[in-house]
């Protein structure tokens, strides 16, 4: 069933792959990145209570949502890489870290930046808030962790087993704002009822998710592109590529 | 899928169930210390048989009564009643209120408690609602209509 996956676990086949993913994932995401935020910054109407300022949501539900998600796709690459033993799935893991610890940075950021007009507060220590900067760290400490081997399989699979058991903060975060009080509003969007918010002001809301989805999408592969290389320099498909580069560059 | 794939699969999932397990112990244990505020019911009916002493330092947090909402005329002292399902608490508080602080508001206020049922507050932070919508919507839903401070003409 998973067969047609397994010559990805090659570092070639999965260059190439990002090679041929990368220049749609930049132009979907720059496509609804746009639309999405000219849309919802300049044209959905005002909400009824929090005026122009509710328009922080275009950037704030995005990232917040994306830096969970991209926290689970990295724990998946770290179970592919320690069960099945693939070099690439740890150089995909490694390859997000970055792009999801700034996801949560700009969540955490600009709900600060929101916070304090609309609470009253720049930080309140309540479950939410507390869990996604726990997210944070997380995200640090993969990327530290890694960083600290010089035998980056080593290292990755280090990373790995924390990214694993970090992913326990992930449900806490979604449901934090049911399982106790807090000062955080409740979900909007990411629930089973119909989402609480008119649907001209969801939809630039929507298309801004697929943005940001594809940007990290997007910014992921070039990573791991950089990465594959930085590993594999000793390797002939490499060294041929390397060449032809070079050669191309004396043509012109 | 082979033997040793098992294994490791194996290993990886009880380490993630332990885990698990583990942190959802832990927040049970937390449970109340997690809550950010008391609601007044808590207060006044206590929170699992323990009612917060007179004098202690909480946090309460629950809807404005509308009506209740009182204002000094020569300083920013403002009192108001908070409601959740049970009786009021009313809470006194001089200084600047937040933007979204209204009647039917949900408010976090910090605080000492003074009485039974009075708080003294330190600070008034307002709880926003997940809804969104424009003012034209919340009008025929709702029946608000928001006037901002500097189209409400000489209004107090």
């Amino acid at each position: 069933m998973w067969k047609w996956l397994h010559p990805y676990a090659k570092t070639e086949r999965a260059y190439q792959l990002c090679q041929i993913l990368q220049p749609w994932f930049w132009a979907g995401a720059l496509l609804c990145l746009a639309v999405g935020t000219v849309w919802g910054l300049a044209f959905a109407p005002q909400d009824y209570q929090q005026g122009d300022s509710f328009r922080i949501i275009y950037i704030h539900v995005p990232s917040a949502i994306l830096s969970m998600s991209t926290y689970v796709a990295m724990a998946v690459a770290a179970v592919v890489g320690l069960v099945w033993q693939w070099r690439t799935a740890f150089m995909a893991m490694i390859a997000m870290a970055p792009v999801g610890a700034v996801m949560t940075f700009i969540a955490l950021f600009t709900g600060a930046a929101w916070g304090k007009p609309m609470w009253g507060a720049w930080w309140v220590w309540d479950a939410r808030l507390t869990s996604e900067l726990i997210l944070l760290f997380l995200y640090l400490g993969v990327i530290a962790l890694y960083g600290a081997f010089d035998d980056k399989l080593q290292g990755g699979k280090a990373a790995g087993v924390m990214a694993l058991v970090g992913v326990v903060n992930v449900p806490i975060i979604h449901y934090s704002v049911e399982w106790w009080n807090t000062l955080h509003q409740g979900a909007t969007i990411s629930k089973f009822d119909k989402p609480s918010i008119a649907p001209e002001m969801l939809w630039p809301l929507l298309l801004n998710l697929l943005g940001f989805a594809l940007f990290i999408a997007a910014v992921t592969v070039m990573r791991m592109r950089n990465e594959i290389i930085l590993r594999e320099m000793q390797r002939p498909w490499v060294k041929a590529m390397a060449d032809k580069a070079e050669g191309d560059r004396h043509a012109v | 899928m082979n033997p040793r794939r098992k294994q490791r699969l194996a290993v990886v999932g009880t380490v993630a169930v332990l885990v698990a397990g583990a942190i959802g112990l832990m927040l049970y244990a937390l449970n109340d210390s997690i809550d950010l505020f008391y609601t007044p019911s808590e207060i006044i009916e206590g929170k699992n048989g323990q009612k917060p002493q007179i004098g202690q330092r909480l946090r309460i947090g629950g809807m404005v009564v509308p009506g209740t909402v009182s204002r000094d005329s020569e300083s920013l002292a403002v009192s108001f009643d908070l409601v959740d399902t049970g009786p009021p608490v009313t809470v006194t508080y001089s200084g600047i209120l937040p933007d979204l602080f209204r009647e039917g508001q949900g408010i976090v206020a910090t605080g000492v408690l003074v009485s039974q049922n009075a708080i003294k507050a330190q600070e008034v932070l307002a709880k926003h609602d997940e809804e969104y919508m424009p003012p034209e919507l919340a009008e025929k839903m709702k029946g608000i209509r928001h006037v901002k401070p500097d189209n409400a003409g000489g209004q107090p």
